[in-house]
């Protein structure tokens, strides 16, 4: 019960031919080793992003995402965190194959990331300036000025104003939305292919979000990265991103184009997750929710995961894991009745 | 900060009345006549403890005599002892000692105690944290003076690798030892503190952002990790410092080093009350100015903190 869309990628990687993909994540499998026992925390995802590209990750906290990006950046935490299989393929060479300073040398330059809270994720005794410079410095060997030239610069480009004066303060004297534009100008510094963009604007307020959106899409336009957006917002999503893939339980439930997914969830979960944004014409009226919780990594439901929560779900459902099938040239899903979801009006 | 340092140097002003009269008090409040055993065998002539109360106010009211000695202090005279010493060249004879001892083992603390607390950090449950934790357990549980008459007995008398006793002018070579010993106990502090700061740390964001900036191992370290991790340690070291300039009546005492622990000892052995106010007045000035320097140092270090 293989499907298409993996094994399509399984042979030509084990031809020995590159994709031509600029990042592919295949069946990627992270285990956390707690006091409490073994959390699967991505059990078998595979996505991929090409140049100029936006892919959104959505799913609700603990679903995988920022796990998912951690391990591709090599920052996740070990122990607890393990890979235990999979390949993650930049260019084609499988990364987690790759020495210790071979992985680093991609990290800035290859694959860089712009992290969820701005004020912790930036170290609170340097200048930003400094905090910008040193990649010029440390992996470009710049001088001091001319590092320092260049901070300034990349601050104008995420439009902050008063740039050359700025680059001498500290983050706790930035607002948080300039605070993430000088996280997205530290991440870009070195002109990445890839950025991973990790709920970028969960920290901030709506109009900042707004902001902070425009400029990512913006740049990456400008740049032709490939970008991973990885959201539980599912409002943020889809101004910008091209594909979205929605996870849950350490798997991809669906992937499809943003306007397919928006038009026609193949999934329960999707389903659910779109009806569960407060509309403006339903005021007064109940929201509607995703009845239950996400399960405990540590216990995860049989067959399908989400069938405990799930409104259609069948006896099967506890029994089979449904693989992710293909249903169109950019939509899988990985739902039994997934023709019947799709098919219906 | 210019104003925050006025005001911290303007508090200084009661601070120094308020402990002078406090030390005064407690000082002639010790019941003891100063006179007693100063004529050898005998009793002292009553024409001689006349002459030397007369001399020194004795019997004039305590406020009184205060007065007195705080218009000479002021003028920078501190005043005599009853043999007709000069109580500021006492000071002056016995503070550096005690300087160049501090700054040993300052140094000692701070060099082995960060080094080691910074090893058993990165490698939490190894066998060098292990070890420091529990070599750092033993020498804080074990008092000064144990440490001292320990190695000295050892090293100086058993296997004379060094002098028992520190000489009179106190080279630096000869401190390092009774360095470790004053250091010892604050050096398993810093220790542990710094070995907590590191673990602590080594999780935080900006660390993991440090990494992802593809930045070398040794940078993320030496430089994100180390810089945020030494806040509080040198917060430590600089108060600690304060204390040490205090003089170290047991060190000074066990390697016989003619330092201000050990003049301040004998001042209040011998009542020479002048002079156990005149050094604790010194004493107390120092410590406090140690601790703007701290704060002043806070600051610097961590951006985030400014004083307005």
């Amino acid at each position: 019960m293989s499907n298409v869309f993996v094994s399509e990628q399984s042979e030509a990687a084990a031809a020995g031919h590159p994709s031509g993909r600029l990042l592919e994540v295949e069946e990627l499998r992270v285990e956390f080793r707690t006091r409490d026992g073994v959390a699967k925390v991505i059990n078998g995802v595979t996505y991929h992003v090409d140049a100029g590209e936006t892919l959104a990750v959505l799913g609700e906290s603990g679903s995988g995402k920022s796990v998912t990006a951690q391990t591709i950046m090599g920052i996740l935490d070990t122990p607890p965190g393990f890979v235990t299989g999979g390949q993650i393929r930049f260019h084609g060479r499988d990364m987690l194959k790759m020495s210790a300073e071979e992985r680093r040398r991609i990290r800035g330059e290859g694959i860089a990331m712009v992290f969820q809270d701005a004020l912790s994720a930036l170290n609170p005794v340097f200048t930003v300036g400094f905090q910008i410079a040193e990649q010029f410095r440390v992996r470009r060997g710049m001088s001091r000025g001319d590092a320092k030239k260049r901070a300034a610069e990349m601050l104008d480009q995420v439009k902050i104003p008063n740039a050359k004066q700025r680059i001498n303060e500290y983050p706790h004297q930035f607002s948080g939305g300039m605070r993430q534009r000088v996280m997205i100008a530290m991440s870009l510094a070195l002109d990445p292919e890839v950025l991973i963009a990790d709920e970028p604007t969960t920290a901030l307020d709506v109009t900042v979000q707004a902001q902070i959106m425009d400029l990512l899409a913006e740049l990456q336009q400008e740049r032709q990265m490939g970008l991973i957006l990885i959201t539980h917002d599912l409002g943020v999503v889809a101004d910008v991103a091209d594909r979205i893939a929605v996870m849950y339980a350490g798997r991809i439930v669906e992937e499809a184009d943003v306007h397919e997914l928006y038009a026609k969830p193949a999934h329960p979960y999707t389903l659910g997750l779109l009806e569960s944004i407060p509309r403006i014409d339903e005021k007064g009226q109940q929201l509607r929710t995703i009845r239950g919780l996400p399960p405990s990594l540590l216990r995860i439901p049989s067959g399908c995961p989400f069938h405990p929560r799930c409104p259609m779900a069948q006896p099967v459902c506890a029994e089979k894991v449904p693989p992710l099938l293909q249903l169109g040239p950019t939509r899988a899903s990985a739902c039994h009745f997934a023709q019947d979801l799709v098919s219906r009006d | 900060m210019g104003r925050y340092v006025l005001r911290r140097l303007l508090q200084l002003i009661p601070v120094f009345f308020g402990t002078t009269i406090l030390i005064y008090w407690l000082v002639w409040s010790v019941p003891g006549d100063p006179f007693a055993g100063k004529c050898g065998e005998r009793a002292c002539p009553d024409s001689y403890v006349q002459f030397m109360t007369d001399k020194y106010h004795l019997d004039d009211p305590l406020p009184v005599q205060y007065f007195h000695y705080m218009a000479n202090l002021l003028t920078g005279d501190f005043g005599q002892t009853f043999g007709g010493r000069d109580i500021g060249e006492i000071i002056a004879a016995a503070y550096p000692n005690t300087l160049k001892l501090a700054l040993v083992a300052l140094t000692i603390e701070a060099v082995i105690g960060l080094t080691a607390g910074v090893l058993s950090g990165l490698r939490r449950n190894g066998f060098l944290d292990n070890l420091v934790l529990v070599s750092t357990l033993f020498l804080v549980a074990i008092p000064t003076f144990v440490t001292g008459f320990v190695l000295q007995f050892l090293l100086g008398v058993q296997w004379k690798i060094i002098n028992p006793t520190v000489s009179s002018d106190a080279p630096i070579s000869e401190l390092i030892v009774p360095g470790f010993v004053l250091g010892s106990i604050s050096m398993a502090y810093v220790a542990r503190l710094t070995r907590t700061s590191i673990a602590e740390n080594s999780r935080a964001d900006y660390v993991r952002t440090a990494v992802a900036k593809g930045l070398p191992r040794r940078r993320v370290v030496g430089v994100h990790l180390l810089r945020n991790s030494l806040i509080p340690v040198i917060t430590f070291l600089g108060t600690d410092l304060g204390s040490l300039m205090g003089g170290a009546i047991v060190t000074e005492g066990i390697f016989g080093i003619n330092g201000i622990g050990r003049e301040v000892y004998r001042a209040i052995v011998t009542k020479e009350g002048a002079t156990v106010v005149g050094i604790v007045v010194v004493l107390v000035m120092v410590y406090l100015l140690m601790n703007l320097l701290v704060d002043l140092l806070y600051a610097a270090l961590d951006p985030r903190i400014r004083y307005e």
